[in-house]
C-alpha cells in the first residue's frame, strides 16, 4: 500500500517541471493576449475612418491632399495620404541602397579580412552607434546635415535627403550587424576548398562567401528598411513635414511616421483628424507585417542546400 | 526545490511590498487632493512654475502639470481623466469637444508676430501682404520691397494653438500654402534664424534675442502694449478648462493663478500678458469687445 501510493504521488522533480511550465504558459499567454489587444486596438481605430467617417479607400490611397480636420473644396474632408507614402518609401529605399555597400564592405573586413582586429575594434563602434538614441541622430541631422544642404542645395536645406543621411547612419549598424552574422555563418568548408582550388582570397570572397551569405544580406537589408521606415523622431526633425507630394530630394516632405507624431497631441480620439492618424499607423502596421513575410520567404527559399 | 522555493518567496515578496506601497499611495491621496492640469505645450511653463509656488504653500495640496498638446488637454478633460485642460485655443473651436460642459478660466494673453530671416531685408508689412504672403500670393521678397529672393513659409502643424490664432486674426478664414510644418516655437525659430528668405510666427516670450527680425504690421510693432489695447491684433489667450463640478482644489488653484500675485510677476516673467492689462476682450469667434 505504502509502495503503490509512492509510486502514484507525483515526484518532487514533476511538480518542479509542472511549476516551470505553468510559469513559461502564463508569459507566453500574457505576451500573445498583449498583442492580440494592440493589433485590436489599432486596426479598429485605423478602420473607423472608413467605417464611420466614411471615407473610401481607394482615395484614402490615392488622393494627395492631407487636411483631415478641415474641410476641402468638395465639401468633405481632405485624407489622401499618398504623399506620405511614397516619401516614406523613398527615405527608406534611398537609405538601404545608400548603407548596404557600407555595410558589406564593413562585414567582409570583420569576418573575414581582419576577424580578430577588425572585429575588436568595429564591434565597439557598431553597438555604440545602436545605442545612441533617435533624437540625438535627429538633433545632429538638424544641426549639421540640414545646414550643409541647405548651403550645397539652396532651399531650407529640409526634405528628404537630409533623412536619408540621418536615416544612412542609423539603419547601418542594423545592416552591418546582420551582415557579418551571415558571413559568419557561411561554412568553413566551402572558402577552404575554394581556396584550395587555387582562388584567391578576394575570388573566395566575392565568389563563395558573398554568393553563399546572399539570403542572410538580404535578410539583413529588410530588416535595416524596416527599422528606417518606422523611425519616426530623427525623421521629423529634419524632413520639414509639408505634406506635399516630394517632387525632388531638398523639398519639405512628411512621411507616415513624422505625420503621426506631430499631428497626435493637436486631435481629439473620436474625431476623423485623429482617426486618419491610426489608419497611418495600419498602413505603418501592415508594412512592417511586409517585411517581416518578405524576410520569411527569403529564409526559405535562400537557404544553401 | 529550493529554486521553486527562491522563486515563490520572490513573487510573494514582490506582491506584499506592492500592497504596502499602493496603501501607502493611498493614504497619502486620501490627505492630500490632487489635480491633474494637461495640455497646451505653450501653456506649461507658466503652470508649472505656479504649481510650485502653490506647492510651496499649500502642502496639502498635490498638483502634476504635462504636456501633451490642446487637443489631448481638452479631450482628457472630456473623458474625465484630469482635473484642468490647458489649452491655447477655445474649446468651441476643437473637434469633437463639448464646450458646453466645461468652464473657461482665461489665465494670461499670448501675443504673437510674424518673424523673418535678417537677410530678407523687410520689417514692416501690411495685413494684406502677409495674408498673401501666407496664401502663396506672394512668393519673394522683391515683391513687398525686400531682397531678391524666394519666399520660404514655414508653418506650425495643424490644430497647434498658434497656427489656429495666426489663421483666424491673418488668413481670416482662408487657408494657407502646403509648406513646411514644425511642432514647436522653438524649432520655428532655429529655422527661420538660420534659413535664407524665411518667414514664420512666434510668440512674443520666443522673439527675445536678436537672432531674428520681427514684422511690424501696417506700421504697428509687435509689444505688449499694443496688445492689451488691441492695435497689435495676433493674439490669444491662455485658457485652463475644468468641468462644470469644480472641487474645492481645483477652485482655489485656478483663483491663485488669477491673482495679482502670479499675473504681475511670473506671468510677465515668463513673457505672456497679464490678463487683467487687457482693455478688450475677444470671444470664441474671434470678435473683439471694447
Amino acid at each position: 500500500m505504502e509502495i503503490k501510493k509512492k509510486l502514484l504521488m507525483s515526484s518532487k522533480e514533476t511538480r518542479q517541471d509542472k511549476f516551470g511550465k505553468s510559469i513559461s504558459y502564463l508569459s507566453i499567454g500574457f505576451i500573445i493576449l498583449l498583442v492580440s489587444l494592440i493589433l485590436y486596438f489599432i486596426i479598429s481605430k485605423g478602420l473607423s475612418t472608413f467605417t464611420q467617417n466614411n471615407v473610401n479607400v481607394w482615395d484614402f490611397l490615392t488622393k494627395q491632399d492631407w487636411s483631415p480636420s478641415s474641410i476641402g473644396k468638395d465639401g468633405k474632408p481632405e485624407v489622401g495620404a499618398l504623399p506620405m507614402i511614397i516619401t516614406s518609401f523613398g527615405v527608406t529605399i534611398l537609405s538601404a541602397i545608400l548603407a548596404t555597400p557600407f555595410a558589406i564592405a564593413i562585414g567582409i573586413y570583420m569576418s573575414v579580412i581582419a576577424p580578430k582586429k577588425g572585429r575588436k575594434f568595429l564591434q565597439i563602434i557598431i553597438e555604440m552607434l545602436v545605442g545612441i538614441p533617435s533624437v540625438v541622430y535627429g538633433f545632429l541631422g538638424l544641426t549639421i546635415i540640414v545646414p550643409m544642404n541647405r548651403h550645397l542645395f539652396g532651399g531650407t536645406g529640409f526634405g528628404i535627403l537630409s533623412a536619408t543621411l540621418v536615416l544612412f547612419v542609423m539603419v547601418l549598424p542594423t545592416i552591418t550587424s546582420l551582415t557579418v552574422d551571415s558571413l559568419n555563418s557561411v561554412p568553413k568548408y566551402l572558402s577552404d576548398a575554394s581556396l584550395a582550388l587555387g582562388a584567391t582570397r578576394w575570388q573566395t570572397i566575392y565568389k563563395v562567401i558573398l554568393r553563399a551569405a546572399i539570403p542572410g544580406i538580404l535578410t539583413a537589408i529588410i530588416f535595416g528598411m524596416a527599422r528606417a521606415f518606422g523611425e519616426a523622431l530623427a525623421v521629423q526633425m529634419v524632413i520639414g513635414n509639408a505634406t506635399l507630394m516630394p517632387k525632388n530630394l531638398i523639398t519639405p516632405a512628411s512621411t507616415l511616421t513624422s505625420q503621426l507624431t506631430t499631428g497626435i497631441g493637436n486631435t481629439v480620439m473620436g474625431t476623423l483628424g485623429n482617426n486618419a492618424l491610426w489608419s497611418l499607423a495600419l498602413v505603418l502596421l501592415l508594412m512592417s507585417l511586409v517585411f517581416n513575410i518578405i524576410v520569411k520567404i527569403i529564409g526559405k527559399r535562400g537557404s544553401i542546400k | 526545490m529550493l529554486n521553486a522555493k527562491k522563486f515563490i518567496s520572490i513573487i510573494s515578496i514582490m506582491i506584499i511590498s506592492g500592497l504596502v506601497l499602493t496603501a501607502c499611495g493611498n493614504s497619502n491621496d486620501s490627505s492630500k487632493s490632487k489635480i491633474t492640469a494637461v495640455g497646451s505645450t505653450a501653456l506649461q511653463p507658466l503652470v508649472e512654475e505656479a504649481a510650485n509656488e502653490y506647492q510651496q504653500n499649500n502642502n496639502n495640496v498635490s498638483i502634476t502639470v504635462q504636456g501633451g498638446g490642446s487637443g489631448t488637454g481638452l479631450s482628457q478633460l472630456q473623458s474625465k481623466a484630469v482635473t484642468i485642460g490647458n489649452s491655447d485655443v477655445f474649446a468651441e473651436k476643437q473637434n469633437g469637444i463639448d464646450a458646453k460642459k466645461m468652464i473657461d478660466h482665461k489665465v494670461a494673453v499670448v501675443g504673437m508676430a510674424p518673424v523673418v530671416n535678417k537677410s530678407v531685408g523687410v520689417k514692416n508689412l501690411s495685413m494684406k501682404q502677409l495674408s498673401d504672403i501666407f496664401t502663396g500670393k506672394i512668393t519673394n521678397w522683391k515683391q513687398v520691397g525686400g531682397k531678391n529672393q524666394t519666399i520660404e513659409v514655414i508653418n506650425r502643424v495643424k490644430g497647434s494653438g498658434t497656427r489656429k490664432t495666426f489663421e483666424a486674426d491673418v488668413l481670416k478664414g482662408k487657408s494657407a500654402i502646403k509648406s513646411q510644418e514644425q511642432d514647436s516655437n522653438g524649432t520655428v525659430k532655429k529655422i527661420v534664424a538660420s534659413t535664407p528668405g524665411a518667414i514664420s510666427y512666434l510668440a512674443f516670450s520666443f522673439m527675445g534675442d536678436n537672432t531674428l527680425q520681427p514684422i511690424s504690421i501696417d506700421n504697428v510693432k509687435p509689444n505688449d502694449k499694443n496688445v492689451e489695447d488691441n492695435s497689435w491684433k495676433i493674439w490669444s489667450y491662455e485658457h485652463m478648462y475644468t468641468n462644470k463640478n469644480i472641487d474645492k482644489a481645483t477652485k482655489l488653484f485656478i483663483e491663485y493663478m488669477n491673482s495679482k500675485e502670479i499675473q504681475n510677476n511670473l506671468v510677465k516673467k515668463l513673457g505672456y500678458i497679464s490678463i487683467h492689462n487687457m482693455k478688450v476682450t475677444k470671444d470664441a469667434n474671434n470678435q473683439i469687445v471694447k
